[in-house]
């Protein structure tokens, strides 16, 4: 058992108070409440981890501080030589840079229309946040559901700062993300006669999260990645992008490739470019521990916006409620919503709920943060820091037992190889940054505000307004990957190919650099993040 | 660097580096100043890239581990096997079927396992790794789906089969045919599909989208929610 003689003593109080607490439902907050937590405890609205940008086309613009000092950095070129219009190393339509489930689909659907395409990918093909998704993708495939009940759904949970034509976009095209997927051989849970089995998330009025036990990610991303080597298109990996190349009308044209093992530059022309590098987890803003994978760096935010690329709610960062608290290995590690969409509550150190198990994710995080830091309710761990109970035991009580190693696999998995057995006894959780709830702008078709270039997936903004809601952001890189390579390779079609390649938007950027004096000494986008020096 | 917690000596492909304890492996060889570029992904369990051999000093057995879910233990001696050159069979999902003669063309060495269960006792998800190969030998593609389905594609298995077995591509592809042909289709998702290429949907969004915030918080503060 990993916890300590402290923390089994404290877990007394929620084995005294679970009897009373089974089949009950706490109360949901109002409009006001909700309102309330989130100004007072909620991180976007601390204004001490924001500053404005100095620089570039969103000049004035709020952003977190750890994301602003990426944007405010040197581009790692500036004293780079390249020749960029000697006879390229790749030479394609469609470049999409980034191999996770947005680069994928949009790999496979550009293909499909007849592009030439490549990938280039930090990681290996698939080491994305992708990956990890566990909970589940929605989409409105139900008798008592349509997507229009569904865009509900999306656009009060972003508190209606939806760009509404892209959430129209999201829903409508759900369904057949979904089909899709299953003519794939993508493994959803069913029943017997191939009913997809939906449940509940944060914030859904109809049952409409499709799972694949707890590896909804992994078994989308797999079926993508082997598609994607079925059809024989070129993937390269550990060599990231690191700037945006634009052609003598500004146009994007392809991008610089960095070999992270050789070290050397190479040169990937491209009529059109699609950036689907994910989100920017490991920047820790107000070091916040993350769920995300180890190469969510903020990259193509930082060279789509050096490129000319506008960005929308990018101050907007997600903090998922239950992030791994204890023991210190688990620390920052998603907890699958799905936990408490089978019936796991959060609990103080009294054993009491203090917040109904389903608000949306920001109301339930500010929530546990506020049980801690203001009402001093917290659980002490031997980390030094607090954290709350989120009572899982009750997922078998309910729904009898097995259903824990059925249905979350994964959790189970991950706490039991640190001592910790979630069907006996409570997890210990606090918010974990996750997700990003902005990014570039981008239009239905994904298309940015820089010709020929798209962005799909987690770095694109403004489907989910302020606040995404489970389930929707695995959809949204598949819907925009989608029709980013769909119209990506039709814009390619009727194209010359590109001519005089140039970096001259990163002279300009480096000139208001020097007039701010905004970039220090720092280099972006970092790549990697760096914790060797503890 | 808080005291109160014990250090380890663990050995990085031989040499010596002394750790925190409740350091992952990961964790520590960050800890020990490398800059990790390969063998290490999600950091969470769920990729694969962070496969790991390690063997305890005075002792001859080769463990393996996934180098972001294994705490350091004194005296650990460890490398990471970041790559495999494990062969992949491609393929068109809709030109073959679930059956051993178009398997047996993909993989043919998978008829060719030798019982001797290493795949098994390596596997970090605890797979009965031999148990899905023997369901596919079998052409009992449903089994080999539902067991094989936690794989995380490490390659550890693979790492240590005497008949050169690529078990993870081979179980990719039987969840791929379970997935399109044996599975069936859900029935209203079809309908749904078309419904939506028809247009037969657009009125009802379209109304929506044309809705003030006014109203559209009207409608989203009293939407029944589905028990
Ligand atoms: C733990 C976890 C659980 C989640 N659960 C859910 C869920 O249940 N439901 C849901 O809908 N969503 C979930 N999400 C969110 C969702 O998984 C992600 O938002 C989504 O998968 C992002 O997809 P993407 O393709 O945009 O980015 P990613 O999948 O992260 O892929 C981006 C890829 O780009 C690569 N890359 C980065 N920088 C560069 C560069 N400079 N050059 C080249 N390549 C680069 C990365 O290495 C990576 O491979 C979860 C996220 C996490 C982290
Ligand atoms: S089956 Fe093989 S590849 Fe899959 S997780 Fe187990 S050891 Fe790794
Ligand atoms: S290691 Fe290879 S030969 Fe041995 S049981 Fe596994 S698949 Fe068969
Ligand atoms: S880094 Fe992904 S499984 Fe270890």
């Amino acid at each position: 058992m990993a916890y300590t003689p402290q923390l089994l003593e404290l877990m007394k109080k929620v084995e005294e108070t679970r009897p009373s607490r089974v089949g009950v439902n706490f109360p949901r907050m109002s409009q006001e409440e909700r309102r309330d937590v989130l100004e007072k405890f909620h991180p976007d609205y601390i204004e001490d981890g924001f500053r404005k940008i100095k620089v570039g086309v969103d000049k004035g613009t709020r952003l977190p501080t750890e994301m602003a000092d990426v944007f405010e950095s040197w581009s790692r070129l500036r004293d780079v030589d390249l020749d960029l219009n000697a006879p390229p190393d790749y030479d394609v339509d469609v470049l999409i840079i980034g191999g996770g489930g947005a680069g994928a689909s949009a790999a496979l659907d550009a293909h499909a229309a007849g592009a030439d395409v490549l990938i280039a990918t930090k990681l290996r093909f698939g080491d994305a946040n992708t990956m990890m998704a566990q909970g589940g993708i929605q989409a409105a495939d139900k008798e008592n559901d349509t997507p229009a009940i569904h865009y509900l759904d999306v656009m009060g949970g972003g508190r209606l700062e939806n760009v509404p034509e892209l959430a129209r976009a999201l829903v409508m095209d759900a369904p057949l993300v979904i089909k899709w997927l299953e003519d794939m051989g993508t493994m959803f849970d069913k029943k017997e006669d191939g009913t997809m089995i939906t449940i509940h998330g944060g914030g859904t009025s109809r049952k409409r999260m499709h799972a694949a036990r707890d590896y909804t990610g992994a078994e989308i991303m797999r079926t993508l990645r082997d598609e994607v080597i079925n059809k024989g298109l070129t993937v390269i990996e550990f060599s990231p992008a690191v700037e945006v190349i634009l052609d003598n009308e500004g146009r994007a044209a392809g991008a610089v490739l960095y070999n992270l093992e050789t070290e050397q530059y190479q040169i990937a022309r491209a009529k059109t470019v699609i950036i689907a590098t994910g989100g920017s987890g490991r920047l820790h803003y107000r070091g916040f521990p993350t769920s995300n994978h180890y190469g969510a760096t903020a990259d193509g935010l930082v060279m789509g916006y050096r490129a000319g690329a506008k960005t929308i709610y990018a101050d907007s960062i997600q903090y998922h409620p239950t992030g791994g608290a204890y023991p210190p290995q688990l620390l920052g590690l998603l907890v699958t919503e799905k936990t408490r969409g089978l019936g796991a509550t959060p609990l103080n150190i009294n054993g009491e709920q203090f917040v109904y198990h389903l608000e949306t994710r920001d109301v339930e995080s500010s929530a546990i943060i506020r049980e801690c830091a203001e009402r001093g309710l917290g659980v002490p761990l031997p980390t030094g820091i607090t954290a709350v109970w989120l009572d899982s035991p009750l997922i078998e009580l309910t729904h009898g037992e097995g259903t824990v190693e059925r249905q979350l696999p994964a959790m189970m998995r991950q706490f039991q190889r640190f001592d910790v057995d979630i069907r006996k006894v409570p997890m210990l959780i606090y918010p974990t940054l996750h997700y990003q709830n902005g990014g570039l702008l981008i239009d239905e078709n994904g298309h940015s505000s820089v010709e020929n270039l798209y962005v799909a997936g987690e770095a694109a903004g403004g489907i989910h307004g302020t606040n995404r809601l489970m389930g929707n952001s695995l959809l949204d890189i598949i819907v925009f990957g989608r029709r980013a390579g769909r119209d990506a390779a039709a814009k390619s079609k009727d194209m010359p190919v590109p001519e005089k390649l140039n970096l001259d938007h990163l002279a300009s950027y480096h000139r208001e650099l020097e007039e701010t004096g905004a970039a220090d000494d720092r280099i972006g986008p970092i790549l990697l993040p760096h914790y060797t020096h503890r | 660097m808080n005291d109160k917690i014990a250090m380890v000596d663990i050995f990085l492909m031989g040499k010596r580096y002394t750790v925190p304890e409740t350091l992952t492996i990961i964790d520590a060889m960050e800890y020990a100043g490398y800059q990790l570029v390969r063998g290490c992904g999600c950091r969470a369990g769920f990729c694969g890239a962070c496969a790991t051999v390690y063997r305890m000093a005075g002792d001859y057995e080769l463990k393996v581990g996934l180098a972001c879910q294994t705490k350091v233990e004194d005296g650990m001696y460890l490398a990471q096997i970041p790559f495999f050159p494990g062969r992949k069979a491609n393929f068109n999902l809709e030109d073959i079927k679930p059956s051993t003669a178009h398997f047996t063309q993909l993989y043919p060495e998978v008829y060719r396992c030798l019982g001797c269960s290493s795949c098994s006792k390596v596997c970090p998800q605890d797979i009965d790794v031999m148990q899905y190969i023997a369901y596919i030998q079998r052409g009992d593609f449903e089994k080999a789906a539902d067991i094989s389905f936690d794989c995380l594609m490490c390659g550890l298995c693979v790492s240590r089969c005497p008949a050169n077995i690529v078990h993870y591509n081979a179980a990719l592809t039987a969840r791929r045919l379970y997935g399109r042909y044996i599975a069936k289709p859900d029935p209203f998702l079809v309908e749904r599909a078309k419904a939506i290429e028809e247009g037969k949907l657009d009125a009802e969004i379209d109304e929506l989208v044309a809705a003030d915030d006014e109203k559209l918080q009207e409608l989203y503060n009293t939407r029944e929610i589905e028990k």
